[in-house]
């Protein structure tokens, strides 16, 4: 069975609606900025951290913004992190008319969300070990990674299989897979699949500051100077149905998903090994070339890569690509949204799989912002510069998402053309 | 209006999203739509703002608005504001 596209939802730190985020994509407008500089019970007189910004969400506030609107019952018992999943999912559901042409009770829900309630979770340790504060019951239910994916579900009255996958800075892609997966085989009618996170806490950006892996500045992937990762929060929604549905009635379809990879590193914890990643690209091919498209490879017209903007990421996913590709790697346009967004680990395989469909939807390639100057080391065609047209005689495109622990997931989308 | 009074109910009415003036001593909470979780986060509320432990056992008793201020009362009384800090 043939799967699609027809829903997109999102609230990220380039836009809280599907337009808002395409245009300050094209744009190159990105989300990042520095950060107040002091945080809630800083105990020192400065924060410590030797990096001064992230991607954060603005304009958020569900209790007061119609289009945001949450009950108070809903904000009392959620993080940020499932709020923003919920409006996401909302958007996505909306715009396709999902729950007017499917089964309720069979459609499947899948997100992907690493961190959990870390705000809920951090704002309430803090005062219970700082004076003894007492532990409010909603404590348990802010924390719950899985919350998102079931206040989704409670909003739409949306009753198939849902659930919530937890594989650090790939969940959001490996949710979109599974969900594709079981929409293929006829598991699930439709699905809502993407991520949600937001863990911007002082707690989590020291533990980051740590890593020694965060950029001083700003995020730029592929650039010959990049220095770092920049994190960030957000959520991103799709909408997978199959494609002889969408038709029957009329849906807009953004893209096709054609393929899924999945792979394990089996190697350490933090560092990324090419072998992982290339297999992971790999099998999503073949997964791609089961659907019965020939020689897939040849037809990859975009990457939206990882690319946290770390020397160590870009350059070993730079190999992987080579590894996968062979011969063609240095001619497929290669790009990263994470110097608009941020890095919001769950969330960002979603919202990188968002950014790839619009890019089919639109057939035109966002560049990387932020690049001074293309690594020519990684020999690959970065997108830089300006958008460019997608060739028309290569309509896939594949988003990769390379996780700590060495979890690897790559989705293969192709571009519908009228 | 006393004061203990006039607190909760104003508790009760942002804990629902309500103005203040829908909400009196004698509302039921199903009337309020407050369902188990509401009871407890609410009870947490106003242990918190009289410092004072409701026992588990009185939680299921609470019905209407005026149940939550006459146990806050009671336990006040019973229990001296400082002796609760400690």
């Amino acid at each position: 069975m043939r799967v699609v596209v027809t829903g997109l939802g999102c609230v990220t730190p380039i836009g809280n609606t599907v337009p808002e985020f395409r245009d300050s994509m094209y744009a190159g407008r990105t989300g990042i900025a520095e950060f107040e500089p002091s945080f809630p019970g800083m105990v020192g007189a400065t924060s410590g951290l030797r990096f001064k910004t992230s991607g954060k969400v603005r304009g958020f506030d569900p209790a007061n913004n119609l289009t945001q609107r949450l009950a108070s019952g809903v904000i009392i018992s959620t993080d940020t992190s499932a709020q923003l999943g919920i409006i996401a999912a909302r958007q996505a559901a909306t715009e396709s008319g999902l729950l007017q042409h499917h089964d309720p009770t069979a459609i499947a829900i899948v997100t992907g969300c690493a961190c959990g309630g870390r705000t809920a979770d951090e704002g309430v340790n803090r005062h219970l070990y700082v004076r003894d504060a007492r532990v409010p019951p909603t404590a348990i239910l802010r924390t719950m990674a899985s919350s998102g994916a079931s206040f989704i579900a409670i909003e739409l009255g949306i009753s198939g299989s849902v659930l919530n996958i937890s594989t650090a800075c790939a969940s959001g892609t490996h949710a979109i897979g599974l969900a594709f997966q079981m929409v293929r085989a006829g598991i699930s009618p439709a699905a809502i699949a993407g991520g949600y996170e937001a863990a911007l806490t002082f707690g989590f950006l020291r533990a980051w500051d740590s890593m020694r892996v965060v950029s001083p500045t700003s995020c730029r992937p592929f650039s010959a100077d990049r220095d770092g990762m920049t994190l960030g929060e957000g959520a991103a929604m799709l909408v997978l149905e199959p494609l002889d549905t969408a038709l029957a009635r009329g849906a807009h379809i953004y893209a096709e998903i054609v393929g899924f990879g999945m792979s394990a590193d089996a190697h350490h914890i933090t560092q990324p090994r090419a072998e992982g990643a290339a297999l992971a690209m790999r099998r999503a091919l073949e997964d791609t070339a089961q659907a019965g498209i020939v020689e897939p490879a040849l037809r990859i017209g975009y990457i939206n890569a990882h690319g946290t903007g770390t020397p160590t990421n870009d350059a070993v996913e730079a190999a992987a690509i080579h590894l996968a590709l062979g011969e063609l790697a240095p001619h497929i346009p290669v790009g990263a949204t994470k110097s608009l967004t941020g890095h919001s680990i769950g969330a960002a395989g979603a919202i990188e799989a968002l950014a790839t469909v619009l890019s089919l939807d639109a057939g035109s390639l966002p560049h990387t912002a932020g690049i001074t100057t293309v690594d020519s080391t990684l020999n690959l065609d970065i997108l830089a510069g300006e958008a460019r047209p997608m060739d028309p005689q290569r309509d896939l495109a594949l988003s990769n998402s390379l996780a700590f622990g060495g979890l690897n997931a790559v989705l293969a989308f192709r571009r519908l053309i009228p | 209006m006393d004061d203990i009074e006039s607190r909760i109910i104003e508790l009760v009415a942002k804990s629902k999203n309500l103005p203040a003036s829908d909400v009196k001593v004698d509302t039921t909470f199903d009337e309020l739509q407050i369902d188990s979780l509401d009871k407890i986060n609410l009870s947490f509320a106003v242990e918190e703002m009289f410092e004072i432990e409701i026992p588990d056992e009185s939680l299921n008793s609470l019905k209407t608005v005026g149940d939550v201020v006459r146990g806050v009362e009671q336990l006040r009384g019973a229990t001296p504001p400082d002796a609760a800090k400690s």
